[in-house]
């Protein structure tokens, strides 16, 4: 086995010099905060058009976040093209030829796309929040109220946590096609229309990305059955799960 | 060394590599020869750890290859399928490939210049011929200056002076000391790079011998002649103490055959006696027919015209 830094230092190379898989980073990052921005500013000038109840509940923070719902769709691609690359590609048996460890390579290229993901999607989180409270005018709420920042962080760590679970689910799925086949609508439309509908409601919001935007909110709107915390965590459980069968399937399957 | 010992891998009913069993040694090129789909590639993988053989073990210095500690500076391995991202830069497709393994950055130009891609390191191999391709594979082979190389079909795709300088390098990385491995579905090409062949089949191992050995025992060498005095001619072949057989070849109806190269002989006794001949020369069988002879019962893909010829 080949000491782990090297390793590292090999996957931060592959990530780095590959344009496209950062060009999904960046796309991350401005769809999000742009998006957002626009939906703040939409928001601020129809506020008085909202019903009181809405105007009760109303979550300047999670309104800045609005933007994720797409963004992080550029985020589970950059977690897609990371590992699905090397099958489309051929690069994964030079890569297992120099790191024939699986679970060492595996866990290499995870923790530096992950690191990626995460510093992004810090950045991604507290841009669209402070430009979203521009937007928002008087109804801004700022880093210093009650359970702000725990949402600016949560926000964070769920754009690197989706990116994370894509990675997973993708060592198991391997081509690109079918990876983003299966991932992109599921995030995109599955899981909000079972999220919503209220026969599969309860089930729906135990779906990882329903759960981990729990984590955005500061206002409780009694639509969630836990808390913020717990809403990371049972994303994290999904995120773990998709780590495992992706390491299961690499370790037993030719490459 | 690379050592295989009943070396199986079975994919759902069909089974493309049985029992291989062969030891490929140090200061060799050792030929690893048979149709295509006799499943070469795939024992290659498996000694490469990338495949899991079903049954046997594939060692490399007496170790299953996952278990080497920075394996690219034992191993190198040109593999047949493509391994490189076609959007990474050669030289940091070349460079990855070192940090994982400890090996010095400098060694990335000096590979590249070695296989002459030294002015388009700085390329993404998107746009690399299937030459260049080719070179490519080989500079990664060579990356870790290993004492194992493996290349798979490696003049596939190359011009004529590619070829030359393949065969050159795996000759001389072979004189070091290294053990080359190397495959191909030509004998025409292992006859002038090889020094030991591997025969396989279908899976199956069919030859493990010298290259010289292999010569000798297939590509006979014999004396045909040809004559409207047949009966007068085997007389005097026979007086002499020469033994004679019918030729099988195609092409070759009436004509008989004698081992070796007795030329100079049998005219002399045709002359003596005053026997017409029609025809008189030596033969080699070509190591092409003798290769061909030894897997046609295994050839998963034949033409048909052909099997109703042969």
């Amino acid at each position: 086995m080949s000491p782990m830094p090297r390793v590292l230092l090999s996957e931060w190379t592959k990530i780095r010099t590959v344009r496209a898989t950062l060009w999904t980073l960046v796309s991350a990052l401005l769809v999000t905060v742009v998006l957002g921005v626009l939906i703040s500013v939409l928001l601020n000038n129809t506020f008085d058009d909202l019903s009181r109840e809405d105007r009760a509940t109303f979550d300047p923070t999670f309104i800045s976040f609005s933007g994720t719902q797409l963004g992080q769709l550029a985020m589970i691609a950059f977690g897609i093209l990371v590992v699905a690359n090397e099958y489309s590609t051929g690069m994964i048996r030079s890569s297992l030829s120099a790191v024939p460890v699986r679970g060492q390579l595996l866990a290499a290229k995870l923790a530096v796309a992950t690191a990626l993901a995460l510093a992004v999607g810090m950045v991604t989180s507290f841009a669209s929040f402070l430009l979203g409270q521009l937007a928002l005018g008087d109804h801004r709420t700022d880093l210093s109220e009650p359970g702000v920042l725990r949402a600016v962080f949560g926000t964070g760590l769920y754009m690197g946590l989706i990116a994370l679970f894509a990675m997973g689910l993708t060592w198991v799925l391997r081509s690109p096609l079918l990876s983003f086949g299966v991932q992109i609508p599921f995030f995109f439309m599955i899981s909000n229309i079972l999220a919503n509908v209220p026969a599969t409601e309860k089930i729906g919001q135990y779906l990882p990305d329903q759960a981990g935007s729990r984590a955005m909110a500061v206002v409780d709107t009694g639509d969630w059955p836990y808390g913020p915390w717990t809403g990371l965590l049972i994303m994290l459980a999904w995120v773990a799960a998709a780590v495992l069968a992706g390491w299961l399937v690499l370790r037993h399957r030719d490459a | 060394m690379i050592e295989l010992s009943g070396v199986t891998k079975r994919y759902g009913l069909k089974t493309a590599v049985r029992e291989l069993t062969c030891v490929i040694r140090p200061g060799l090129v050792t030929g690893f020869l048979g149709p295509n789909g006799a499943g070469k590639s795939t024992t290659m993988r498996m000694i490469l750890g990338l495949d899991r053989p079903t049954a046997g073990r594939a060692l490399v210095e007496g170790r299953p290859y996952a278990l080497l500690r920075d394996p690219l500076t034992v191993v190198g391995a040109l593999l047949e399928a493509r391994s490189v991202h076609p959007g990474r830069t050669a030289y940091h497709h070349l460079l990855c490939l070192a940090q994982s393994n400890g090996i010095p950055r400098r060694r990335v130009g000096e590979v590249l210049d070695l296989v002459g891609l030294g002015a388009v390191g700085a390329r993404r191999p998107k746009g690399f011929s299937l030459g260049m391709g080719q070179r490519l594979g080989i500079a990664s082979a060579l990356l870790g200056d290993p004492r194992i190389l493996i290349f798979d079909e490696p003049v596939n795709g190359l011009d004529p002076e590619g070829i030359h300088w393949v065969r050159n390098l795996i000759r001389r990385l072979a004189s070091e000391g290294r053990t080359v491995f190397v495959s191909s579905h030509l004998m025409s090409e292992m006859a002038l790079t090889a020094d030991h062949l591997i025969v396989i089949g279908q899976g199956q191992l069919l030859a493990d011998t010298s290259m010289a050995g292999f010569i000798e025992e297939n590509a006979r060498s014999y004396t045909r002649v040809r004559s409207p005095d047949r009966e007068k001619l085997l007389d005097a072949l026979s007086h002499a103490g020469l033994d004679a057989a019918p030729s099988g070849a195609p092409g070759a109806e009436g004509a008989w055959e004698l081992e070796g190269d007795r030329t100079a002989v049998v005219g002399e006794l045709a002359a003596e006696r005053r026997l017409v001949l029609h025809e008189l020369g030596h033969h080699r069988a070509s190591l092409e027919e003798a290769f061909m002879r030894l897997t046609s019962q295994s050839v998963e893909y034949q033409a048909h015209v052909g099997a109703e010829e042969g």
